[in-house]
């Protein structure tokens, strides 16, 4: 029998003019007993192309596997024509680029022996990602010519001059750090033990009952998402049945994180597209409906995408609603600080949920705070109703970061607790801090005041006001966004979403235009 | 509704219904915790050894544990290449995100080290790689990947190895065998064993191998073995994934010691690849490393590429910068990148040192058992052939701290401890 060639092949003639390697996959058929055929319908193949460095495969059966498993093993080889010999069988000489051969064995009584030198990949199957959503915003505006391109896709936070910034008290920091030329040995599991003490009090405050009884279990985290992942992994461990509600919308990497620690999940109503504001009966209604002892994820302060953050007062009944349904609160803290300006008053939900004797988890993040982004800097606390408890929790937490990356990465916690730690530093963040939350308020405000005043239509751009943090939830949808984008080269994610961070008052102008252009006319 | 599930839940006594029920009773305050079915999880056994270590009050402690490198004074070293390149970062950059992949700088840096200088795999572009989070991390993003896009395979992982490699593969689901690797008798390689699990495994299995320096034991095959290996994995069309944690540590010569990487390259193999600079570079606690595949082609390495990205997003979303900073100042600068080589190879000289040491020590003492393994063996590691309980004595009579395997990292031998380390091996060694 002969390997059996598919009709691939006969249109593959015209893949060969192709300068790229292509691949061309046959079915395969028995065991060949006669390569000498095989070898010919390869070279009549390239005979038609004109083109050396063509890779092809060509599926086979493989000859050492036994009839009850046979195999296709797919061979990109490439064939140099003008080392074919004239039997057409025999050594030939196959290869990339001159490199290894692809020999077929001289002995060919009913078996074939290939030993294929270039091996074919196991990874023939996999296809490209798709760009994620929010980063890969970033890289289409870097090749983005126009120079009116404005970028307000990912959270990281811009000067008026549009510059990223290294806050003061971090090249402090690092100046001390460089003089203190401490070593770079391992982190233990859970982290820089100076870091996790320090976090867990920027969070719930240094006088909280919680952590003088010991009942706060804190591992240092690969920011945000590294300390959501350790939680997700966790709860899929020791809960496994366990739900996760997550608002609608949310951070889009919520749902890989729970997706990829295989943890369910389901949302619940979050964003009113109405009022551009909460819905909060909505909420309220879903979580209600949840099955008891799900995992809330909540947004501390200054949700994100939509900005939009409950009221004290609405706070107050969430907690009310997940104490009675047996719910655990799951908290992301990514932006202390960034949304009122006061790091206090932005750790208030956690706080008030907290002295209500649940058990909360908490995620934080200093990316944005600290503008420490790429040294993945975070948190995972988990605040537990006994000092035991909390021990056995930070036990399996490190159970889990082991064999993650088995220590976190020391540089961006040491700053951390440098900052921290140092009144002196302490003091000066909570001005800088002040101040970057103040300039996207500033920013808000010019918003609001220049699409007011050039949206004749009437529109009530209040919401742009009422709105919190680094984020702004436009209103607009996917068509409109995709018009901002390619009309107007301004960067931003598909849900409408724009980043005040990557606003200056001198674009303030640029943006309405762009704005009122999208939502009016374009559907 | 509260009072109904307290109800229900003293009636049951079960989970969340119980919790509820104590809340009730007790009031606002939930007094069970939900985390009542978490134990405590088994102390890490490597670094739970220096834990130990920290907590011993004896002024004889020696700590031959964790695989951390120590200079002749027992102290961390950070290399001077590192301190001059934090020197010329420090305050020039801002911390924005890298791209998902990682540091380009670094990883095209990384690359040259494993595959060559001039590796036309990069200059094809056929190489997938990301920044990972040292060793660690580059192991867990190729297990995770493994088992998403070839569900049905499964890893050989060699006896013994260094134990998180057991953690990683489990965690990412994908399921576990083992081959023959350490010889117990001879303290060397068991090859035959070895070459037989290998003719043996099904067509296409995938095997994790010690690039050099084999963790824990020290044992590596010699080039001729090597290639032997990388021949029957071709006749078995097995995959090869490289964890390489100690390039320049081995031999003192990167290029030396990514002998049987080259080996495989040579002969075809589309291997993957794990690097840390956790240990050559003494960037431990940076968390810097590499996960490399090597493709058919640019295109599919594109694509291997953005699923590795994709799995990385939603475990820390991008890696952290600072090492990768360190790594490609270093490398990228002839000058540094020359120090770097010296530095390296002087901290592999010193524990070739040691190990001649340690084995003429016992030798001097009248040791009645075999020593030349500790010469033989190469890397940071030594695997003593010291049983658990021997381990345990040397601990609690002797204040030495290693891993209960009879591993001992040579880094942490200094010549104030050899001759004390010496003794203790054979006072508990002697009678047999």
């Amino acid at each position: 029998m002969r390997p059996t060639l598919v009709a691939e092949w006969a249109s593959s003639t015209s893949l060969f003019r192709s300068r790229k390697a292509c691949r061309i996959y046959s079915a395969c058929a028995a065991r060949s007993s006669d390569p000498a055929w095989f070898v010919f319908v390869v070279l009549v193949g390239l005979k038609q192309s004109a083109m050396a460095g063509t890779v092809i495969s060509v599926a086979f059966a493989s000859p050492s596997v036994s009839p009850a498993t046979r195999e296709c093993h797919k061979v990109p080889f490439e064939v140099s024509k003008s080392e074919i010999n004239s039997s057409g069988v025999g050594r030939h000489v196959l290869g990339r680029g001159g490199g290894s051969p692809f020999r077929i064995g001289k002995k060919y009584s009913g078996r074939v022996t290939m030993t294929v030198a270039t091996n074919v990949s196991r990874f023939e199957g996999v296809t490209m990602a798709p760009p994620d959503p929010i980063l890969g915003v970033t890289e289409a505006f870097k090749a983005d010519t126009n120079e009116l391109k404005l970028n307000l896709g990912v959270g990281a936070y811009r000067t008026e001059e549009l510059q990223p910034y290294v806050l003061r008290v971090v090249k402090k920091a690092e100046t001390l750090l460089l003089e203190k030329g401490e070593n770079k040995e391992y982190l233990p599991i859970e982290g820089l033990a100076a870091f996790n003490k320090a976090t867990a009090e920027l969070l719930l405050g240094a006088d909280n009952p919680v952590i003088k009884e010991g009942r706060v279990a804190t591992v240092q985290g690969l920011s945000g998402t590294g300390s959501l992942r350790l939680a997700a992994a966790f709860i899929q461990r020791y809960f496994p049945e366990a739900k996760a509600l997550i608002s609608s919308p949310s951070w889009g990497n919520h749902k890989n994180i729970f997706n990829d620690a295989r943890v369910p999940w389901s949302e619940y109503r979050y964003y009113d597209p109405r009022t551009i504001g909460l819905d909060f009966e909505g909420m309220i209604a879903d979580v209600k409906a949840a099955p008891d002892g799900s995992f809330v994820l909540l947004h501390g302060c200054a949700h994100n995408p939509t900005g939009i953050d409950p009221t004290p007062e609405q706070w107050e009944k969430i907690a009310d609603v997940i104490q009675e349904k047996n719910h655990i609160p799951f908290f992301d803290v990514a932006y202390q600080g960034f949304a009122s300006g006061n790091l206090d008053t932005d750790a208030s939900s956690v706080r008030s949920f907290v002295s209500r004797g649940l058990e909360v988890l908490v995620a934080q993040s200093y990316s944005k705070n600290l503008g420490l982004y790429a040294e993945r800097i975070g948190a995972i606390n988990v605040v537990c109703a006994s000092p035991d408890a909390a021990t056995r929790v930070k036990s399996q937490l490190k159970r889990l970061a082991r064999p993650m990356y088995s220590n976190p990465p020391i540089h961006g916690a040491r700053i951390v607790a440098n900052v921290v730690g140092n009144p002196e530093l302490f003091n000066e963040w909570k001005a800088e801090m002040e101040l970057m939350a103040g300039r996207i308020k500033n920013v808000r405000q010019a918003l609001y005041d220049s699409l007011s005043e050039k949206d004749k239509s009437g529109k009530d751009w209040s919401f742009i006001l009422r709105q919190i943090g680094m984020f702004s939830f436009t209103g607009l949808n996917k068509v409109q966004s995709e018009n901002m984008t390619n009309k107007w080269h301004v960067y931003m994610t598909k849900d409408g979403r724009i980043s005040l961070a990557g606003l200056s008052l001198a674009k303030c102008e640029y943006l309405t235009d762009a704005i009122i252009d999208s939502f009016h006319n374009v559907s | 509704m509260a009072s109904r599930t307290a109800l229900r839940g003293l009636i049951t006594g079960r989970g969340p219904a119980r919790s509820a029920a104590a809340a009730f009773i007790s009031g606002a305050r939930s007094i069970s915790s939900w985390w009542g079915a978490v134990e405590p999880a088994a102390k890490d056994p490597i670094l739970g050894v220096t834990e130990a270590f920290l907590a011993d009050p004896s002024p004889h402690k020696v700590n031959v544990g964790v695989g951390a490198y120590r200079d002749d004074n027992g102290k961390p070293v950070v290399l001077d290449c590192v301190r001059e390149a934090e020197r010329r970062i420090a305050g020039s950059q801002n911390m924005e995100y890298l791209p998902m992949g990682g540091s380009v700088k670094m990883i095209h840096e990384t690359l040259k080290l494993a595959y060559g200088e001039n590796s036309e795999f990069l200059k094809d572009k056929r190489i997938a790689a990301i920044q990972a989070l040292s060793g660690t991390g580059a192991c867990r993003v190729f297990a995770d990947f493994q088992r998403r896009f070839l569900p049905d395979s499964q890893i050989y992982i060699p006896v013994p190895t260094w134990a998180n490699h057991h953690n990683i593969w489990r965690d990412a689901h994908v399921p576990q065998r083992t081959f023959h690797y350490y010889h117990p008798e001879s303290r060397g390689l068991d090859f035959a064993a070895l070459m037989d699990d290998v003719k043996n495994a099904p067509n296409g299995s995938f095997f994790l191998l010690h690039a050099c320096a084999h963790n824990p034991t020290g044992v590596d095959p010699t080039e001729e073995q090597w290639r032997e290996i990388s021949y029957q994995f071709k006749v078995k069309r097995h995959f090869a994934f490289f964890d390489m944690a100690y390039q320049g540590f081995a031999s003192g010569d990167p290029e030396r010691d990514a002998k049987a990487i080259r080996i495989f390259l040579e002969d075809g193999h589309l291997i993957g690849c794990a690097q840390s600079y956790a240990k050559n570079m003494g960037l431990y606690g940076q968390r810097v490393g590499c996960l490399s595949i090597l493709c058919e082609d640019e295109l599919q390495a594109v694509a291997v590429k953005s699923q590795l990205q994709q799995i990385a997003r939603p475990m820390y979303s991008n890696p952290p910068v600072h090492g990768a900073l360190i790594v490609s100042t270093i490398l990228g600068d002839p000058e540094l990148k020359n120090l770097w080589l010296k530095e390296v190879k002087g901290m592999a000289d010193r524990i070739i040192g040691m190990r001649t040491a340690l084995r003429e020590n016992l030798e001097k003492l009248g040791s009645p058992l075999p020593w030349e393994h500790i010469t033989n063996q190469i890397g940071m590691f030594c695997y003593s052939g010291l049983t658990p309980e021997q381990v345990d004595r040397l601990t609690n009579e002797y204040h030495i701290y290693m891993t209960r395997n009879g591993r001992i990292s040579m880094a942490g031998v200094t010549t104030g401890n050899v001759g004390y380390l010496a003794n203790a091996i054979h006072e508990i060694t002697k009678s047999g």
